[in-house]
């Protein structure tokens, strides 16, 4: 366990190679959510949760499942299945401690599970930190890790859309791009930024 | 067999998935650097859209109304994985280009939401027109911004280069280009629709004023 790699871990996925803004993971949930400030923090808290998880959960049974049965061919398979039940496993949850919270996520919570950015960190992890069907060293540290950093990613893109969003609304913008032509737009120039991230290296 | 054709129509034009649905978003924009990877992954999406249409209508008076979410997962993730292990056989560099992409098909909205909004309702032949139709309007899709994306980024169509002396605009082939180009393309279908409300409302005013 190197603590750099844990920076860069951190610095990469948050930064560098953010999953909304520079590798379009979760974007349909990221276009829906991010109109107000409110919503969209609790998406990313929400998604920061999953990502977790089920970066722990799907290494566990890519070590101790796939790869000693050697049938590491059923991974997308896998992997979905037990993303869509945990996801229903926090929906449970939410709509039992918070009915308020539940109505804000609305459709979007169960959505989750079809968002990219929670399978596509499980899958990246498996292409990562596996090397020739073995672990490398740490290797579950660094996924659950990277799981954590993708939902801050995410979380950090959503906060500052829907802040401009919020700014937006008062603004007297062309009928024709209102809504989603221009919410594409903002975050294209954000993206636009965010490249100049590109520069960090270690 | 024209109402077969309607089924087919209506996903490449009224009810696009990219341009009108806006649904699966998320390989729409990454695999859209050049137009030879758009085709990949559009035929990748429509052979998936295909295998899990006719599964799940032809599965759809044995499916349990209350799970058949997992289960349309379940049929959706085979073909997935069937399409993932005849990619990396046959098509090796096609499948290093898409990379992530391939695995995230399951995760496509395109495909879920014609399960859930169409097969799980209608007879097995609709439903492969259904699917074609959609296919074929994502493709088509994917190959109109790829196109641009390619041509602004690269000064090239299908890899081969058409301008001499043309300095590529890098920004169109990366992330904010991606973005960018749907922004535009939507706001610019929009303006279609406007225009054209705008001209019924006249000719439903004028109409009354003629009275």
């Amino acid at each position: 366990m190197d603590l750099s790699n844990f920076i860069m871990i951190f610095i990469s996925m948050v930064f560098i190679n953010n999953f909304i803004l520079s590798k379009f993971l979760g974007l349909c949930s990221f276009i829906g959510v991010s109109k107000e400030t409110g919503p969209a923090m609790s998406m990313g808290l929400a998604v920061t949760f999953v990502t977790t998880m089920s970066s722990i959960i799907t290494w566990l049974i890519y070590r101790f499942v796939l790869i000693p049965f050697n049938i590491t061919y059923m991974r997308t398979i896998s992997f979905i299945l037990v993303i869509a039940t945990f996801v229903q496993l926090v929906e449970m949850f939410i709509r039992k401690t918070s009915p308020h919270l539940y109505k804000f996520f609305g459709i979007y919570l169960p959505l989750i599970t079809v968002n990219c950015a929670v399978l596509g960190v499980a899958v990246l992890n498996s292409d990562m930190f596996f090397v020739n069907g073995k672990a490398v060293r740490a290797s579950f540290w660094y996924s659950a890790f990277q799981g954590v950093c993708v939902g801050l990613g995410y979380t950090l893109a959503m906060l500052l859309m829907s802040g401009i969003r919020e700014r937006l609304d008062l603004c007297n913008v062309p009928k024709a791009l209102k809504d989603f032509p221009l919410a594409f737009i903002i975050a294209s120039i954000m993206s636009l930024s965010f490249l100049g991230f590109n520069g960090f290296k270690f | 067999m024209s109402k077969l054709w309607q089924e087919f129509k209506k996903g490449v034009t009224i009810e696009n998935p990219t341009f009108v649905l806006v649904l699966g978003l998320c390989p729409t924009l990454a695999v859209s650097t050049s137009v030879q990877n758009a085709i990949g992954m559009g035929a990748a999406a429509t052979f998936v859209l295909l295998g899990s249409n006719i599964f799940i209508s032809a599965l759809r008076n044995f499916i349990p109304d209350r799970i058949r979410i997992p289960c349309y997962i379940v049929i959706i993730a085979t073909f997935v994985t069937i399409n993932e292990m005849v990619m990396k056989a046959y098509f090796p560099a096609l499948n290093r280009a898409l990379g992530i992409f391939v695995p995230l098909i399951v995760v496509n909205c395109i495909v879920l939401g014609r399960a859930e909004a169409f097969a799980c309702k209608n007879r097995v032949m609709n439903s492969i027109f259904d699917a074609l139709g959609m296919g074929v309007g994502f493709t088509i899709a994917l190959i109109i911004i790829a196109s641009i994306r390619e041509f602004l980024g690269n000064g090239s169509l299908m890899g081969i280069p058409l301008v001499k002396g043309f300095e590529p605009v890098i920004m169109m082939v990366l992330a904010p280009g991606a973005l960018f180009t749907i922004g535009i393309l939507i706001g610019i279908i929009n303006f279609y629709h406007l225009k054209q409300k705008d001209k019924k409302e006249i000719r439903r005013l004028s109409c009354h004023g003629s009275e």
